[in-house]
């Protein structure tokens, strides 16, 4: 290659070009990642790359209810601290939504009827008054807060019980593998028979496969649709079942399977197979001992691809799955979130981290077959 | 924890019965035709026969399932696009005549054409600087690892990455979108980006780059090593500088590569409906085919007719990829 060992001008543009190139890459999923786990209300005021300073922050509490209050000389006092014990530093604060930072934190606020206001730095903050205090709610106080930053784990906490997600993941994972399994054992035979067997129609079949790659999956969905009506009907199951999905994703992914799997089959060593037969063994027995063990690699590149397919499948478990809650899988259940929730970043962007944590595991776990295979279908 | 364990008995029930098929049929088909013992002429006539059958029982499921799930039901959606809203009914050209005249068709035909134009080209592009580059640093490796990683991320999961970095906020709010916050840094006027004509498609489609980027510098980088050596050393010696190398040397030698990296990356891009359902639900002008299919299958309980009038104008643009696709398998394998 044309590297060259010296530090030339021209080396570190390269340098720069790729980490600047990277850093782009990589910005979008970090800020998702760090937005997920700050706490809700920083989320919502400030970017997620000031999560790590100190923010200032318009906040409003409610004070104790009167029937908490303590008699001290001839005055009632309602004590107590706003941040409840997180952590916080109050500049100013206010009795009105109208001007909430009417008063510098320490004084002494003077309300009306002889009312006071006290609240500290800390949070701690006493209401006084000459009569006693009545009726059910305590007060509203308005005060302004340096509140350092704060990290938590509650909003993944909330989506995976109040927003569904724990159970889609559940549907999720229910799609997913045995859509994974059931193609690779489908085409590895099929693979193997277009690869070693002989019989009239092979050609015409291997070509099928290839064109039948790149059909778009919209050819397929509206007959499909009418059909899955049509036999659930019949048995009387309604159209949307796992099982239906299953061989749906089976069906979408078999080209593919094929085409990687009898690419890689037909470059087996063909003396191993010639002489294996010599011994009287049948294509079934080849095919299981010799054949599945070989094509491990092959096999391993397929289930990445299929698995992370299916996983991130939309369009596939809408039309074959339905979008009821019981059945609604991780990917529909975000796009339902991203209407229905559209404001709410720190359920948003939790919930997408969840949905694609475990292709990312996937990802940098098996990255290798995954390249293998990408090459193996492309390449050739 | 139920739906835990009956989820888990599905699968396996599932998984067992495709296991059980071909495990039963090689068992039933050794049962039938004997071929260890008996006599010799008989075992002769066995091995024939079932030597016969095998192969469609290894092939069968996919031949079934591949009929079932993508020949049937694209010969049936031509059918389709000749018949009513719910598919009974004959009516001739109409729904080839409503396409053509429905606003809605041009501009997601428009849209499809400008996705078709600027994804496979700048994805194919990145793809191939990267390659280039990382090749040639001690942690390409790493590099390369973040930039492909955007691949095993759902494109719903990409829509609220990126849904995120163009938020907006009103008044004198912080921004907490990151590209209004950079545009504010700088001086600029935060903008509701997805709401803004044309220009929105490609913010939309950045998101598509962003994701395949990634499997066009995996590919060109195995193709770039693939290059002999020697034309490069030559080309070093003959005195050209890098950027010459690299235009005159190496690109034309990985041709036939970036020619299936882009091919690869236009079918996904006609099938792309995810990303514009979840980020602006096709308004304000950026509704693509697939997704334009989608909602008339759906809406107002569907009409099929029209859906698959749709999906054929996509199954058309598909099809010189698919010839060129089968002709070089052919010559693939007339060349084994």
């Amino acid at each position: 290659m044309i590297t060259s060992s010296k530090r030339t001008p021209l080396t570190y543009l390269v340098h720069a070009t790729v980490l600047f190139l990277v850093i782009i890459w990589t910005i979008p999923t970090a800020g998702l990642f760090i937005s997920s786990i700050r706490d809700k209300n920083q989320l919502s005021t400030s970017g997620w790359w000031t999560a790590l300073a100190t923010s200032e922050q318009r906040l409003v509490a409610r004070a104790h209810e009167p029937k908490k209050q303590v008699q001290e000389g001839n005055r009632f006092v309602i004590r107590g601290n706003l941040f409840e014990g997180s952590a916080g530093e109050i500049t100013k604060f206010g009795s009105s939504s109208l001007r909430p930072d009417e008063f510098e934190v320490g004084t002494v606020a003077e309300l009306n009827k002889g009312e006071t206001l006290q609240v500290m730095e800390n949070g701690d903050y006493a209401f006084s008054s000459p009569v006693e205090w009545k009726g059910s709610r305590g007060d509203r106080i308005f005060y302004t807060a340096e509140i350092p930053p704060r990290f938590t784990l509650e909003n993944y906490r909330e989506v995976l019980s109040a927003e569904g997600l724990g159970k889609s993941f559940i549907n999720s994972l229910t799609v997913t593998i045995p859509a994974t399994i059931i193609p690779i054992l489908v085409a590895a035979f099929a693979a193997y028979a277009l690869a070693w067997m002989r019989f009239p129609g092979r050609a015409l079949l291997v070509a099928a496969v290839v064109g039948l790659l790149v059909v778009p999956l919209q050819m397929s969905l509206i007959p499909l649709l009418k059909s899955y009506n049509m036999i659930g009907e019949f048995f009387g199951v309604g159209s949307k079942t796992y099982v239906g999905i299953w061989l749906a994703h089976t069906g979408f992914g078999l080209p593919l399977a094929i085409y990687l799997l009898r690419n890689y089959i037909v470059g087996l060593p063909r003396e191993i197979i010639e002489s294996a037969r010599v011994d009287g063994a049948s294509d079934f027995d080849i095919f299981r001992k010799i054949v599945l063990p070989l094509s491990f690699p092959a096999l391993a590149s397929f289930a990445i691809f299929q698995f992370l397919w299916v996983w991130n499948d939309l369009l596939i478990a809408m039309v074959f799955l339905g979008n009821d809650a019981d059945h609604m899988v991780l990917t529909g259940q975000l796009r339902e979130l991203l209407g229905s929730r559209g404001g709410n970043w720190e359920i948003l962007t939790a919930s997408a981290f969840i949905t694609i944590i475990i292709p990312l595991c996937v990802f940098f776990g098996l990255q290798r077959y995954l390249v293998r295979g990408l090459l193996a279908g492309s390449v050739k | 924890m139920g739906q835990l364990a009956s989820a888990l008995v599905t699968m396996i029930l599932g998984v067992m019965g495709c296991a059980a098929y071909f495990y039963g049929s090689n068992f039933l088909l050794d049962k039938i035709f004997p071929t260890k013992s008996g006599a010799a002429a008989e075992v002769a006539r066995n091995l024939r026969v079932a030597n016969n059958i095998r192969p469609w029982l290894f092939l069968g499921p996919a031949v079934l399932l591949l009929t079932f799930y993508l020949f049937y039901p694209v010969i049936d959606s031509i059918r389709l696009s000749f018949y009513g809203r719910s598919g009974e009914d004959f009516v001739g050209l109409a729904n080839y005549k409503w396409l053509f005249s429905s606003d809605e068709f041009y501009e997601s035909f428009r849209n499809n054409m400008l996705w078709l134009i600027v994804v496979p080209t700048a994805a194919t592009f990145f793809g191939l600087i990267i390659a280039t580059m990382t090749d040639r640093i001690w942690w390409g490796n790493i590099a390369k690892s973040l930039i492909f990683m955007p691949m095993a991320i759902s494109f719903v999961g990409a829509s609220v990455i990126w849904k995120f970095i163009y938020d907006f906020r009103t008044g004198g709010e912080d921004q907490i979108g990151l590209l209004n916050a950079l545009v504010v840094f700088f001086g600029g006027e935060p903008q509701t980006w997805l709401t803004i004509p044309i220009w929105n498609n490609f913010f939309l489609m950045v998101i598509l780059i962003w994701i395949q980027t990634g499997f066009a510098m995996v590919i060109l980088s195995a193709a770039l090593r693939g290059i002999p050596d020697e034309t490069i050393e030559a080309a070093v010696l003959d005195g050209a500088n890098g950027f010459q190398i690299f235009y005159k040397i190496m690109v034309p030698q990985i041709w036939g590569t970036i020619a299936v990296v882009w091919t690869t990356i236009t079918i996904l891009v006609l099938k792309v409906f995810d990303i514009v359902l979840a980020m602006t639900n096709a308004q304000w002008g950026t509704q693509v085919l697939a997704n334009q299919m989608f909602s008339w299958m759906f809406n107002g309980g569907g009409d099929f007719g029209r859906g698959a009038v749709i999906a054929l104008v996509i199954m058309v643009l598909v099809i010189p990829i698919m010839v060129w696709n089968i002709r070089r398998a052919n010559a693939e394998m007339e060349g084994r």
